[in-house]
């Protein structure tokens, strides 16, 4: 019954945002930048899929997932500004120009042609990754260290691409994109295809995640999550595993990334700020940890209530979502999927309750729930 | 010879917690390791299975040195853990918990493709009958009992298909019935494994002795014999009994 309900819930998000949206929009009801917006949130939510996958099933907190989504954007938006560059008939972007540059640097080279730059934008974050994670994750890090030396290379790399040295724009970023693939990125047209782009690949990415989690390998990072040594002692490599799951992580933010840049039409470090990390942990925390559709979910409704309250009460946002997170930490420990579950197994029993004659399930129920808190205490006065 | 361990000496923080000059466990031995606390016997089991790094000594386990290497390579040897405080996947149900520790090869595209075989499936079952967990095959492995949680962790153990069974204190928390059936187990597995027991409880370790006890004291060893020869070893009373020998006199 849940699993048909479900499925039923997963057809029905995909019909809305597939086809109702879209309708809509040729319809006349919903406007061009609502389907932008929609499709920029859908880019969130794949890279909360991959953070789901690192932190909800893995158990390791990576707070520096914004990193990497800026390291897909960037790669996209290199492309999509020498584009622009050569539509205009300049040799340089402008803002090399105003720095003085002689000549293109020789790593923005390869960025020329639209499939190398998707193809680095997806290679780059999981080089990177592979290369911190194996440092750190052979060096036993774990729990709140790896957090805080994630979050430092977070500010690090911020720190970094602030700087005019690292020729990619600076505080400004890299923006005033025209086209890609051609087409005009201005026309509703364009804007519509990039928003199925994305829904597309959310999808795609959901499917691949879930078959993830479904395998023995997602099992395997469930149980590192429950307890790391017992898996070193049956014989799994913990470090290949968790490697591995860092570095699917990274790609999805780099691919995430990679949509989100002709989307927005502007890619700057306020993006990889140690905040945005934090936020994007928000995101899965709120929509349910270890639940590929809570991270969907959770991504896009923090998302959309952000444009609500910040068109709203622009002040008041930060104080909407410290509330949001404390009463999930406090009282739905799995966000708001956890919620839903409850409330329906709750509608669940109160139907099954009718149902059932109720002498049967006043007498036998109490004493089989006392049992099994009994059991539940037992176990933890011994641990 | 399973395993032959040789002037084995470990300390900590300039406390010698184990100095073992001698010991060694037959193929399909069963060895009961006794001793008072702080004797050295689950940090003897930490250094078997690479938990701890020996200071000294070597450990010869089926003729090859198990010197310098990891945890996983030593298990990949055969040599499985169960811990005193046992430790199994709380938020996998009982059939995956079992699933990931049978023997096969766990690299990372392996575990990506892997399909389970009705031969694999059989396997399973059949161990999960063993050790008496058929009936809670599908549910979560963190809400069994405390019982059950250490079988389970025997069963992951046993599925590895280890030659060495190392099995620190199993009947801790258990009840009495829960005890008999754990030692019988224990039993029925030297039929096929080398096995080395911890325990405390002297009714336990009279049920399972069928060969030799090893008895630690302060990191050394202080004497090997059978159930009956320990027990009447004035130096065993003197040592280790000598503050609460109550139980054993009851015998």
């Amino acid at each position: 019954m849940p699993d048909k309900s479900s499925k039923l819930v997963t057809l029905l998000f995909v019909l809305f945002f597939a086809i109702v949206l879209p309708a809509g929009h040729l319809l006349g009801i919903v406007s061009i930048n609502t389907i932008s917006l929609w499709g920029r949130y859908c880019c969130f939510a794949i890279a909360a899929l991959g953070i789901d996958l690192i932190w909800g099933y893995t158990g390791i907190m990576s707070m520096c997932q914004a990193f990497f989504f800026c390291l897909g954007g960037y790669c996209m938006g290199m492309h999509l500004l020498l584009k622009a560059t050569a539509l205009q008939g300049q040799e340089l972007p402008d803002f090399m120009i105003w720095n003085n540059f002689s000549s293109l640097p020789a790593f923005w080279q390869p960025f020329h042609g639209f499939v190398p730059a998707v193809l680095l934008a997806l290679l780059v974050p999981a080089g990177i990754a592979f290369i911190i994670g194996f440092f750190v994750f052979r060096s036993r890090i774990k729990g709140v260290y790896m957090a805080i030396i994630t979050q430092a290379l977070a500010l690090g790399m911020y720190l970094l691409f602030l700087r005019n040295e690292t020729k990619l724009g600076g505080t400004n970023g890299l923006t005033n994109f025209k086209t890609v693939l051609g087409f005009d990125l201005s026309s509703s047209a364009t804007k519509l295809g990039l928003y199925f782009a994305a829904v597309v690949m959310l999808c795609i990415s959901y499917i691949l995640c879930r078959k993830i989690v479904n395998s023995k390998f997602g099992k395997v990072l469930q149980a590192i999550r429950d307890s790391e040594p017992r898996v070193g002692y049956t014989a799994y490599r913990v470090l290949h595993y968790k490697l591995a799951v860092f570095v699917v992580a990274a790609v999805l933010a780099g691919l995430a990334g990679m949509l989100y840049v002709p989307q927005t039409g502007i890619i700057t470090p306020g993006r990889m700020s140690v905040t945005s990390s934090v936020e994007m942990l928000m995101w899965v925390a709120l929509g349910g940890r270890g639940r590929l559709k809570g991270a969907i979910i959770g991504a896009l409704l923090v998302n959309c209530l952000y444009s609500l309250c910040t068109s709203l009460f622009p002040e008041g946002w930060l104080f909407v979502l410290g509330i949001l997170y404390i009463l999930t930490v406090l009282y739905f420990d799995k966000g708001f999927t956890g919620l839903f579950d409850k409330l329906s197994t709750l509608l669940h029993s109160r139907r099954k309750a009718v149902v059932e004659s109720p002498a049967i399930s006043g007498s036998s129920s109490p004493s089989l729930r006392g049992a099994a808190r009994l059991s539940a205490e037992r176990d933890e006065a011994i641990s | 010879m399973l395993l032959s361990v040789n002037n084995l000496s470990v300390s900590f923080g300039g406390l010698q917690a184990l100095n073992l000059s001698h010991f060694q466990l037959e193929d399909k031995e069963l060895r009961v390791v006794i001793g008072p606390n702080g004797a050295g016997k689950s940090t003897f089991m930490d250094i078997l299975c690479g938990k701890t790094k020996p200071d000294t000594g070597e450990i010869l386990f089926n003729g090859k040195p198990t010197h310098g290497l990891t945890e996983v390579e030593i298990a990949e040897l055969g040599i499985g853990r169960k811990f005193q405080k046992p430790t199994v996947f709380s938020s996998l149900t009982v059939f995956e918990n079992m699933t990931l520790a049978a023997r096969m090869k766990k690299d990372v595209f392996s575990s990506l493709f892997f399909k389970m075989s009705p031969a694999f499936k059989k396997r399973i079952i059949e161990v999960a009958e063993r050790v008496g967990l058929t009936s809670v095959l599908h549910q979560q492995a963190g809400a069994l009992s405390h019982g059950q949680k250490q079988w389970l962790e025997i069963a992951i153990v046993v599925l590895q298909d280890p030659k060495l069974l190392l099995i620190d204190e199993p009947a801790a928390g258990m009840s009495d019935r829960e005890t008999e059936r754990t030692g019988e187990l224990l039993l029925e597995l030297s039929k096929e494994h080398g096995v080395i027991v911890i325990e405390h409880d002297m009714h336990f370790v009279r049920q399972i002795a069928n060969n030799r006890v090893s008895v630690l004291v302060n990191g050394k060893l202080l004497m090997e014999g059978s159930f009956e020869e320990v027990r009447n070893d004035q130096r065993v009373i003197d040592c280790y009994l000598g503050r609460a020998n109550a139980q054993l006199e009851k015998l």
